[in-house]
């Protein structure tokens, strides 16, 4: 008897060794161990370097400095223009790209129609940098087809009313072309997720279509617009090719200094360059903060 | 009813025009080469420039290095978590996701200075460029191609298809690459053709990393000397974008039409 | 004249009908299923009653009025959905007052009815949470305060249990009609769980592909279906191979056996004649001697233990029939490949 169970007992042993594979610590973290290696030279390295050295002077002690000289009028001008540039623009493209993917979801647009605006806006919002700024050269530019259709029909000689590509409204205008695109992409997904029943349940309680867009359909929405105007701010705020291809540097945007100090040090001031690079993280980061909490906020409402 | 469609026709159009305006200047603007009459030189004129072949050829590789390393990295990473390390699945999308929140630029910035120098000094040999070039556009995919791949093999039990076929006497490399990689073909051929998409143009990274070699540089060279050729080259990248994305769109409807039976070959 | 009447109700989506000549009267306060598989047409049915759909045909009255063509909004009928339809931007108490909101009613009535209607639910304590943060039974109690809040004339139910456990589905159904007794409400209920239907309602509409097959109570429904539809999607049903029918004797032959069965007007059978009995009309055993009791022997092909009930298969010359026996503690199983009697009643069963 007491045999028996002796050897039942290592049998049962043996085989749930078999079975299962032994897991140490070391064979759990080697299937992560590369993409760990990888980000923390490729990601962690370059950061934490750009910031240790955005704290040291000169001499490599460590100061506050740098980010006490970032408050002058020049740089707060440029980072204050670049702000202004991704605000701008991701309110008019997610308005835009809102309105848009709106008439393609709930709007009664034929089916076809669907598809064919998420592919072009998969490509317009792809389509950014060194070509975007030539064509749009070639739209408004001096000698652009725009400029000299309302020159020619309209006689309406933009560039005499002070327009300029080269300027705060050109290059919104020209961000615009990838941001509402974007939007589309970003907001789509969120109208297809708004459930009929909650529109027949609004109507069988007697809620006019106005009543339903202003009580239910636009709050449920507008944690997830306000998010995608976020990822449309980020979007802008770091666009580098673009701006220089168009302007060249004419426009002092946050993007084209850090830019320029890396090419050399403009600013006679290594410290002060990464600063400046540093600074344009925080900005980012307290953008991505709001729209966690954003996406949080409409997750948890739309949770099952 | 009728007045909500002719709210939506109208966004829409203004969409349309905002999209096709500028492209079609460009195209018109491409055209004018010569004086007076209509003409394809400009294209020519690209297409006959050595170094239109050789950036476009250079960007190519490493756009396809990039694809290479970057589905190394990241489909064993997101199988491994869903499989083994569940704990960690935020911090690698924490880590993802980085990428959007340092600008393009500011990446580069970090990059230059860390590996211009020893311990690792990559800027000192043309290998040593190319590996951070490609380094540098896996960090700068990683946001799209670990959302694109995390999506698709959500849509796959991982677990109970890696117990099956271990059930099955397979081994590790058996499972990934004849079990996880074929179940998630659409997954990871919609985030390679998004990042060539986004690597073969790209100018930021490349015009401080490598320069002229590559294509984004070249198109910048081109605009800067020459006045029509910049439109026709615009024009060719628009094609190449577009090109890529309709792969992507006939990927995801095949997937539409036999998602039940994925895999098989 | 009925309290809601719907006549010739018709609905067509390009070529195919999904709804056909559908008609109903309720009284007042009568709680009344639509039973149905999938794709009966039954929601459908519901929906136009709701408004959300137009009939192509007929028209629906509702105490008097002609309904048909009115905006839903109009229509003060309550509504529940499957997916409880909660707005999840709202509060609970914010949800139950949007009915009373949109009938621009001032706050503290509508305070007073938010918290009756809680209180109706047992859910006072919940009144400033938001959705996300009830289990699924709650939010459907919810979605029942909400559509009732506004006083409706009629309350539509579309499957709304269908998407809970088994278990909350149990307490929920009981609730509602409860709840339905209590304010004698006029309910239409859609479901295609046949306990449901059975348990809740007055009466039953039971519908296949787009038209009725039949109404009526529910021991009705089930004793006596009037079509081989309702009879097979309502119970379990055998239905037996015979020949020899004798109509004027009322006996046919099955499994080589002869059986009398009984005749009713308007249950001729059809072409090829089947005989049907349900299982638990199957008693195990010789009768005392009746002339009126059918005799089947038989062996046991299987033997199910269903817990309340034990389902036997037994093989009658190779036709099998269904018997359900009820469970008792010392019960002796039977075991496969026994022999067995079987007896039923002539008035049991009824040729199809």
């Amino acid at each position: 008897m007491l045999n028996n169970d002796k050897s039942t007992n290592t049998t049962t042993n043996g085989d749930a060794r078999n079975v299962r594979p032994h897991h140490s610590f070391f064979s759990d973290w080697i299937g992560v161990a590369p993409f760990f290696i990888f980000t923390l030279f490729f990601i962690v390295l370059p950061s934490v370097g750009l910031v240790s050295r955005a704290f040291q002077d000169n001499a490599g002690n460590f100061t506050l400095q740098n980010f006490a000289n970032l408050f002058t009028r020049e740089i707060l001008s440029s980072y204050w223009i670049s702000i202004r540039i991704s605000f701008t623009t991701a309110v008019a493209g997610g308005l835009l790209g809102f309105l848009m993917a709106y008439a393609i979801t709930v709007g009664k647009l034929p089916a076809g129609g669907r598809s064919v605006i998420l592919t072009f806006s998969g490509v317009a919002s792809n389509f950014a940098g060194v070509p975007l700024a030539f064509a749009f050269v070639a739209t408004m530019g001096r000698t652009g087809m725009i400029t000299v259709l309302l020159k020619n029909v309209f006689h309406i000689n933009i560039y005499n009313m002070g327009f300029n590509l080269y300027s705060f409204l050109g290059l919104s205008l020209t961000y615009t072309f990838f941001q509402f695109p974007l939007m589309i992409l970003v907001i789509t997904p969120a109208l297809d997720g708004l459930k009929t029943d909650w529109r027949e349940a609004a109507e069988n309680l007697g809620a006019s279509q106005g009543t339903y867009l202003r009580k239910v359909m636009l709050p449920i929405l507008t944690p997830s617009i306000l998010g995608g105007m976020i990822l449309l701010f980020g979007n802008s705020f770091g666009a580098y090719a673009t701006a220089y291809s168009l302007t060249g540097g004419f426009l002092n945007l946050i993007t084209i200094m850090v830019g320029a100090q890396i090419k050399g040090d403009v600013l006679y001031n290594p410290g002060l360059g990464y600063a400046l690079a540093v600074g344009m993280v925080i900005v980012m980061l307290i953008m991505m903060i709001f729209y966690y909490l954003l996406r949080q906020r409409s997750e948890r409402w739309l949770r099952k | 009813m009728k007045r909500g469609s002719f709210w939506s026709w109208l966004w829409v159009a203004i969409g349309g025009l905002y999209f096709f305006l500028p492209l079609l200047s460009t195209f018109d603007f491409s055209l004018r080469a010569k004086k007076g009459i209509l003409t394809f030189v400009a294209y020519e004129n690209i297409f006959k420039d050595p170094q239109f072949w050789s950036t476009i050829r250079f960007s190519l590789v490493i756009a396809l290095f990039t694809v290479f390393f970057s589905i190394l990295l990241v489909v064993p990473t997101v199988y491994w978590i869903r499989l083994r390390l569940p704990q960690l699945r935020m911090l690698v999308e924490f880590i993802s996701m980085l990428s959007y929140v340092i600008p393009a630029i500011v990446l580069v910035f970090g990059l230059i200075r860390v590996f211009s120098g020893s311990p690792f000094y990559l800027t000192n040999s043309y290998f040593g460029t190319y590996v951070l070039l490609v380094a540098a556009y896996v960090v700068l995919t990683l946001p799209f191609s670990f959302r694109a791949i995390d999506t698709g093999m959500s849509a796959i039990d991982v677990r109970s298809l890696t117990e099956a076929a271990q059930s099955l006497g397979a081994g590790w490399g058996t499972i990934l690459f004849r079990v996880i990689f074929p179940n998630l073909k659409v997954a990871i051929l919609s985030s390679v053709f998004l990042t060539l998409a986004t690597v073969i143009g790209e100018y930021t990274m490349a015009s401080f990393i490598i320069g002229l070699k590559s294509f984004g540089p070249y198109m910048s060279l081109v605009g800067q000397n020459k006045t029509y050729e910049s439109s026709s080259i615009t024009i060719i990248s628009f094609l190449m974008t577009w090109a890529l994305m309709m792969v992507i769109q006939l990927f995801n409807r095949t997937k539409a039409n036999n998602g039940t039976h994925s895999g098989g070959r | 004249m009925a309290f809601i009447e719907l006549s010739n109700l018709s609905k067509v989506y390009g070529t195919t009908t999904v709804v056909e000549n559908v008609n109903l009267s309720a009284e007042k306060g009568e709680f009344i299923s639509f039973l149905g598989p999938s794709g009966c047409g039954k929601t459908t049915t519901l929906r136009m009653v709701a408004g959300f759909e137009l009939p192509n045909t007929g028209n629906i009255v509702l105490d008097g009025t002609d309904i048909t063509n009115l905006s839903p909004r109009d229509r003060n009928i309550g509504m529940v959905f499957q997916s409880y339809a909660l707005f999840p931007n709202m509060t609970i108490g914010q949800n139950i007052g949007f009915g009373l909101q949109t009938r621009k009613l001032s706050k503290t009535e509508i305070k007073e009815k938010v918290a009756e209607m809680l209180a109706l639910v047992h859910l006072e304590s919940h009144i400033d949470k938001y959705p996300y943060q009830l289990s699924g039974g709650q939010q459907q109690r919810i979605a029942l305060a909400r559509a009732l809040a506004i006083n409706p004339a009629v309350l539509l139910l579309d499957e709304p249990l269908s998407a809970l456990d088994a278990k909350i589905r149990v307490e929920l159904r009981l609730e509602i009609r409860r709840i339905q007794q209590t304010m004698g409400i006029t309910t239409i209920y859609v479901t295609h769980d046949q306990e449901e239907a059975m348990l809740l309602s007055d009466r039953v509409m039971v519908m296949s592909q787009g038209h009725v097959e039949q109404i009526g109570s529910p021991s009705m429904i089930y004793n006596h279906p009037a079509t081989e539809f309702v009879a097979q999607f309502v119970g379990q049903l055998n239905l037996l191979p015979v020949s020899a029918v004798d109509l004027d004797a009322a006996t046919c032959t099955v499994a080589e056996q002869t059986v009398h069965f009984e005749t009713a007007a308007g249950r001729e059978p059809g072409e090829s004649p089947r005989l049907a009995i349900r299982p638990e009309e199957l008693h195990i055993g010789l009768p005392a001697t009746d002339e009126e009791v059918n005799v089947l022997r038989g062996e046991i092909a299987s033997v199910l233990f269903l817990g309340a009930i034990v389902r036997l298969r037994v093989r009658v010359n190779d036709v099998f029939i269904t018997a359900d026996i009820f469970n008792e503690r010392d019960l002796t199983f039977p075991r496969t490949g026994d022999e067995i009697v079987l007896n039923f009643s002539k008035h049991a069963c009824w040729l199809i």
